[in-house]
């Protein structure tokens, strides 16, 4: 019980400091020792740049193999201070086994891998101080509540944050004085986001962190993961949601079978950007795709329920052609209809799910 | 690190009062024995043949229920707990920190050792109390050594026991599948003197008869001497060993049974 005080009264300074600084000086990741010692601007912004040199994560050649069966088979990735990176994948890619590894829970087989630019299979308390995690499924301590399980784990870490600020910031104010094993599962969630925030860490690793909950749930654990991004942490993130990759991360690695497949930001990721759209709409019965202008002929073709489809690049220049077309021959085109290809179809082609034949 | 397993060890205690099935197992269990036993067999005039005389019966059986006791917190509760705590990925979070897990371990040896200590008084008391049992002075550190020596090995052998079952479910039962038969041949339940050979012979065998034994050792009245049972302690201590090196080459942090 001692150190609950002690903590939050040697933190307080460093954190008031912090927050004045610039957003890059709270990216640096330098401990408070270098955010002392650097004031002129100039200084400031060359650590900046050397931090941000060094990815927070780097990973060349990893190969994890159980047995015989390659879960990880040579997979390269870096991630970068500041962002949100989503690690996507189906059940069974290889997501969790790679998050274990780079948080030093399991052995690797092959491969080279730095994070805070230690191995994290070597790695020791100094290091650990510095990672925060989100594991995949952890129930809370047994017995004690919110406020005590984060008092205990404020403990363990050379500056930890302010306990109730720390409760605050992820929305358990209310329950505080409860036993954590009577929270409900969104509740136990944001209290495994407050045990890995506590640390105050650089990086954290959040495995799958929204899985089984209900859409509300799910949100509010998505403002919590926004609000971590605020604080200008890193965060490593696990899922198989497309659309949780797609709110969150500012870069998406896909992976499935234990290679990666695709990697992007959420609008380029597997040459979406680039993928046609599709402009649909039902023909007045008098008229046949052969009638359409000749810059959409080509264009068209018959899709369900007696609909025309056109497969468009550039789909703004085909819409004002099909409009002023509709339109100087005197009718509408009620059930126009265009669609971009989803991040969960351009997933689903990546990933090489059974659905893929019904989306291409 | 030993702040550290202080810290662990305040809240680990914490949450072991706020458990029931420890509450009951641990603290409630060993007192109800105590109470049977002692009632059911120690009647007026009923005596124990041990080393040096004959005591009263319901004298007899403190040191054995005390050993009990230590062994329910040490091992039986132990083992619940931490295959508990490792199931449900508690241990695992408490890893990803920078807690050395030689903080985290001792942490709750510690809290085992207290809580092995405190029901050892606990049932003293309650045999000075209502059975006029009491401690000679001249062996209450011999008695207190052997408390923490028996705690001490009894948490290694639940560490090693902890590291080999694979399902929170399954700790209760096994624990008490291992210690009830051991209990009625190593003089806890039923005295030594009245077993059949063979049976007395393979008590020899476990750590439960030689603990029961020092602790008989160091509470019998007509022990001369400080009441340090040496080869029983060392026998004890020696199952610790073995237990220990079992738990540093199979304990795991990760769950098993997932």
């Amino acid at each position: 019980m001692v150190q609950v005080p002690l903590a939050s009264s040697s933190t307080a300074a460093p954190k008031t400091r912090k927050s004045c600084r610039s957003k890059l000086a709270g990216k640096t990741g330098q401990r408070s020792e270098m955010d002392e010692t650097v004031d002129e601007r100039g200084a400031d912004q060359m650590v900046t740049a050397l931090a941000q040199a060094e990815p927070v994560v780097s990973v060349r050649g990893l190969v994890k193999r159980y047995g015989s069966r390659e879960a990880v088979a040579g997979i390269d990735f870096e991630v970068r201070r500041g962002e949100i990176f989503a690690f996507l994948g189906p059940n069974g890619a290889g997501k969790t086994t790679t998050v274990e590894i780079l948080e030093g829970f399991r052995q690797r087989t092959g491969g080279e891998i730095a994070v805070l630019g230690q191995d994290p299979a070597m790695a020791g308390a100094a290091w650990r101080d510095r990672v925060g995690v989100v594991l995949q499924e952890s129930e809370p301590e047994l017995g004690l509540s919110v406020r005590e399980c984060l008092a205990l784990y404020a403990g363990f870490y050379r500056a930890p944050r302010d306990i109730d600020a720390t409760i605050d910031l992820v929305g358990l104010a209310k329950q505080a004085g409860t036993l954590g094993t009577r929270l409900s599962g969104g509740q136990r969630r944001r209290l495994d986001f407050a045990l890995a925030l506590i640390g105050d860490p650089e990086l954290i690793f959040l495995d799958e962190p929204t899985t089984g909950f209900d859409p509300s749930a799910r949100r509010a654990a998505w403002e919590v993961v926004a609000g971590l991004r605020r604080l200008g942490k890193t965060i490593f993130l696990t899922t198989h949601y497309m659309d949780e990759a797609e709110y969150l991360a500012d870069r998406i690695t896909v992976l499935s079978a234990g290679r990666i497949v695709a990697e992007g930001t959420p609008r380029t990721l597997g040459g979406r950007d680039h993928m046609t759209s599709a402009i649909s709409f039902t023909l007045p019965a008098d008229l046949q795709a052969r009638d359409l202008p000749a810059g959409l002929r080509p264009l068209a073709e018959p899709g369900p329920g007696g609909l025309t489809v056109l497969r468009s690049e550039s789909p703004l220049v085909h819409l004002q052609m099909l409009g002023n077309w509709a339109l100087g021959r005197g009718f509408d085109l009620p059930d126009l209809d265009v669609h971009r290809p989803t991040l969960e179809e351009v997933y689903l082609s990546l990933t090489g799910s059974p659905s893929e034949q019904d989306h291409q | 690190m030993i702040r550290m397993a202080l810290h662990v060890s305040a809240y680990d205690l914490r949450a072991f009062l706020r458990n029931r099935q420890s509450q009951f197992f641990t603290l409630a269990l060993p007192v109800l024995f105590l109470v049977i036993f002692a009632s059911l067999f120690g009647g007026s005039g009923h005596t124990t043949q041990v080393v040096g005389g004959r005591i009263s019966t319901s004298l007899y059986y403190m040191p054995g229920i005390i050993a009990l006791g230590v062994i329910a917190a040490c091992f039986g509760n132990l083992v619940a707990s931490v295959t508990a705590q490792r199931e449900s990925g508690v241990l695992k979070r408490r890893r990803a920190t920078p807690v050395p897990a030689g903080a985290i371990i001792g942490g709750r040896v510690l809290t085992a050792i207290v809580i092995a200590v405190v029901m050892s008084a606990v049932l003293l008391g309650l045999g000075w109390a209502a059975y006029g049992a009491h401690v000679p002075g001249r062996t209450a550190l011999a008695l207190a050594v052997t408390v923490v020596i028996g705690a001490a090995s009894f948490c290694c052998l639940g560490y090693a026991l902890t590291s080999l079952i694979r399902n929170e479910d399954a700790a209760v039962p096994t624990t008490q599948a291992l210690l009830l038969p051991l209990y009625f041949i190593s003089g806890v339940f039923v005295a030594v003197s009245i077993l059949p050979h063979w049976l007395a012979d393979i008590g020899e065998i476990f750590p439960v008869r030689h603990l029961a034994n020092a602790l008989l050792v160091a509470y019998n009245p007509h022990t001369t001497g400080l009441g340090f049972a040496g080869l029983d302690l060392l026998i004890v201590a020696a199952w610790g060993v073995a237990g220990f090196l079992i738990a540093v080459r199979k304990f795991s942090w990760l769950p098993l049974g997932r």
